[in-house]
């Protein structure tokens, strides 16, 4: 296949990945801010914008007045913001346009259906009471879409390169969560117990959907390390870092056997993935788990540059 | 169940109002069916389009980047019988166009001969200096042709356009009849029409006829090249790339490489035989024509003067599509084939004749004229339509450069109804049918693209002006 070709598919299914994870930790953000007096919900909101990195662009469009109405339709659909949810569900469908070749036409039908809704749904200011309909649609397209693709693409090269753009956004995407959210996680001596933390943990959680899943395993026993745990080391929960690498893991072996041959992005990975065996999360907080997910995210973004490189995806 | 416009043929109906042979099968199902059915279903189809994304991009028109060619649910029927002969008139004419092609760029008997004059060759950009004295892989130079044809009676079909550059608008004809399948199945077992969805099978093959001198392996790599996404029938390269199992490539997935021409893919580069590119003339290669273009690749006109390529169809077709050349077709079918044309063409004046511009101007209100390089339906003259000061306007621009143009009597288009609020009402069509050519034949998917002015009164068909399309069925024997 065309190099040009695997990286529009690779970034399909980045800008999809991205899309959904934004509007899920929108949503946390929007269910924190309800429980919250206006002040804290305020600062909910602000973590948000950082969270995503766009806390200057966002100041230079509304100073530094943080409200909801604000802050979710910076997020969803302001001109000013490259990285909104209609900007980057649009450079999807562009992608998907580049490559309507190497996608069937149920996967094209999907990206390009759901595009059509959200421009629509977002060709007027967002209210909250229009809030959690259209943070539905962006989930919804991007699960039809992966629906598609599991239930009609061929599992060759292409449908590779699909699934690592989708678990090097995802990890990146979990990663970055943990990264702001740490000092909620790290157990502090005045706040453990407090409702407060249990709160805030809850709301880590609900921005990576695993608050059901959590409970369910844990016996709804909320604790920052059982969290933190969970979110990077359990490989049953399709979200954590551990079960990004594992298909990380799978494709680019798929993508070795196809190509007669491993290439230095292989490497990169094998090193990556050692932080995962015989880890422990005393060890991460040990380390410091800032460290740990700043060093995360650089090994993944290098990872995800060596792909690129290494398959030719551009000159 | 429709009135027909007294001065035009009307495809359907007799002028009695009775209907014509090759509708009856159509009519007595669109009787049958309830009123509503046929609208609810025209707004079926459009969502069908939009969500499958079978747009085209209007240039200069940012509001409307991706707009949908209407389509109408109502198809366009010919005959057996009269498709064979129209089949035999193209070939006729496809064949001449080849041969006519070779001796512009080789001995040019044509013009030695008398028959054409030399002044159209000379300082006409479409005649590429590159291509004398070359012979295209397999002797090919159109891989693809779009005949646009007109009729204005019973037998009367005639040549309006020959599009020998890059025709467009095959995924249509091939679209229209998937929705109708999909919309009617039912009347596709009452009436028998000719199989179209083949055509992408019949391209690739006829493409990986003409495999270039340097092919050495199992089966020729073909590749479509594309301006990219912005442009309007990208819809149609990807379609077509993905229809034959071809990769879509753009200039920048390209490159010379031991004297082939290679694309860029996830294991390194490799070598293309066979390019069917969608890419004019002019930005084919930035070393050997526009330097500025983008689209194309540095050196592929060395790479297939050398045999490393063979690019379909072949840079400098355009002198053969001209609108000056156009008006010699009946000259040139006879030069080369030794017969009478089967197919006329519309009569036209040339303007840069002095007998021929003195009457277009004292007939301008009753013709229509047209710029020799133009096409699109763009800068032409339409004179029963034109307001005085818009006649005074093109007068003035023909006086000037008398040889930029041509002109042809108002045809009476031949009408076929559509589906509007009110019912049926006719509308002026024409018909493109495509032909491909290699060294194995020429081959002619039955039907074409029928093409619509969907305003009353309209003999603009053109998709860029509001035209639409249709179904077009060849009746089965």
């Amino acid at each position: 296949m065309l190099g040009r070709s695997a990286n529009g598919i690779f970034w399909l299914f980045r800008y999809l990945e991205r899309a959904e994870n934004i509007s899920r930790l929108i949503e946390a953000g929007f269910r924190m801010a309800l429980t919250r007096d206006a002040s804290d919900a305020s600062d909910e909101w602000r973590s948000l914008i950082v969270t995503l990195g766009l806390r200057q662009a966002f100041e230079a469009r509304h100073g530094t007045e943080y409200t909801g109405p604000h802050v979710f339709n910076f997020i969803l659909r302001d001109r000013d913001n490259p990285g909104s949810i209609l900007a980057i569900t649009e450079e999807a469908r562009t992608n998907a346009r580049m490559v309507r070749g190497g996608i069937t036409r149920e996967v094209w039908e999907s990206v390009n259906d759901g595009w059509m809704q959200l421009k629509e749904a977002l060709a007027r200011p967002v209210t909250e009471t229009r809030l959690g309909a259209v943070l539905d649609l962006v989930r919804r397209q991007s699960t039809q879409v992966r629906g598609a693709m599991e239930g009609t693409m061929l599992r060759n090269e292409i449908y590779n390169f699909a699934r690592l753009g989708s678990f090097i956004e995802r990890a990146d995407n979990t990663a970055r969560i943990l990264d702001v959210k740490y000092y909620v996680l790290l157990p502090s001596v005045s706040y453990v117990g407090s409702s407060l933390d249990n709160v805030q943990w809850e709301n880590v959680l609900r921005s990576v959907a695993g608050e059901r899943a959590y409970r369910w395993l844990n016996a709804g026993r909320m604790d920052p390390r059982g969290i933190a745990e969970f979110l990077i080391l359990d490989g049953r929960f399709p979200r954590s870092l551990a079960f990004c690498y594992s298909k990380l893991r799978s494709n680019l072996a798929s993508l070795a056997r196809e190509y007669g041959g491993e290439m230095h992005c292989h490497e990169i990975l094998r090193d990556a993935d050692c932080q995962f065996h015989h880890a422990t999360i005393e060890a991460i907080f040990e380390q410091g788990l800032h460290e740990f997910i700043g060093t995360f995210i650089r090994n993944n973004t290098a990872l995800a540059l060596q792909i690129q490189r290494d398959y030719r995806f551009i000159d | 169940m429709t009135k027909t416009s007294p001065s035009s043929y009307d495809e359907m109906l007799h002028a009695d109002g009775s209907v014509r042979s090759a509708y009856a099968g159509y009519c007595q199902w669109h009787d049958e069916q309830p009123p509503d059915l046929l609208r609810r279903k025209g707004s079926e189809a459009e969502a069908f389009f939009r969500r499958t994304g079978i747009t085209f991009n209007v240039y200069g028109n940012e509001d409307a980047e991706e707009r949908l060619i209407p389509f109408d649910m109502v198809p366009r029927i010919i005959t057996a019988q009269q498709w064979r002969k129209l089949q035999r008139g193209i070939e006729q004419r496809v064949r001449a166009l080849n041969a006519f092609l070779h001796d512009l760029y080789h001995r040019q008997e044509i013009v030695r001969s008398g028959r054409l004059p030399a002044r159209l060759l000379k300082n006409n950009e479409a005649f590429l200096p590159e291509m004398v004295g070359f012979t295209p892989p397999g002797g090919v130079y159109t891989h693809i042709v779009g005949i646009d044809l007109v009729r204005t009676g019973e037998d009367d079909f005639m040549v309006l356009e020959d599009n020998a550059r890059t025709p467009s608008g095959v995924s249509y004809m091939l679209e229209n009849r998937e929705t109708m399948m999909a919309m009617f199945p039912e009347l596709f077992t009452r009436v028998r029409v000719r199989e179209v969805s083949d055509y992408p099978r019949r391209l690739a093959r006829s493409l990986a006829a003409c495999a270039p001198a340097a092919f050495n392996g199992k089966k020729p790599v073909v590749a479509v090249l594309t301006p990219g996404i912005y442009n309007s029938a990208y819809f149609e390269h990807a379609f077509l790339a993905d229809q034959m199992g071809a990769e879509l490539v753009e200039g920048s997935d390209l490159r010379v490489e031991n004297g082939r021409i290679a694309m860029r893919t996830t294991r390194g580069y490799q070598p293309i035989d066979v390019l069917y590119r969608r890419v004019d003339d002019e930005y084919l290669d930035p070393l050997t024509f526009n330097p500025n273009s983008v689209l194309g690749v540095s050196g592929i006109m060395d790479v297939y003067r050398g045999g490393g390529i063979t690019i379909a169809n072949a840079p400098g077709t355009g002198i053969a599509d001209d609108k000056a050349i156009y008006s010699f077709m009946p000259e040139i079918v006879e030069f080369y084939t030794g017969e009478k044309p089967i197919l006329p063409n519309v009569p036209t004046w040339r303007c840069a004749e002095p007998d021929a511009l003195a009457y277009v101007l004292d007939n301008l209100a009753d013709l229509v004229v047209k710029e020799v390089h133009g096409s699109g339906g763009y800068g032409m003259l339409i004179g029963p339509t034109s307001s005085k000061r818009e006649l005074a306007a093109f007068e003035a621009k023909l006086r000037a450069k008398p040889e930029n143009y041509i002109a042809q009597p108002t045809l009476s288009l031949s009408t076929v109804p559509i589906l509007t609020k009110a019912g049926l009402a006719p509308r002026h069509v024409d018909l493109r049918p495509f032909v491909l050519v290699s060294p194995n034949g020429i081959d002619i998917t039955p039907g074409g693209l029928t093409r619509v002015a969907l305003k009353k009164g309209s003999l603009v068909v053109n998709s860029s002006q509001g035209g639409g399309t249709k179904d077009s069925w060849v009746l089965d024997d």
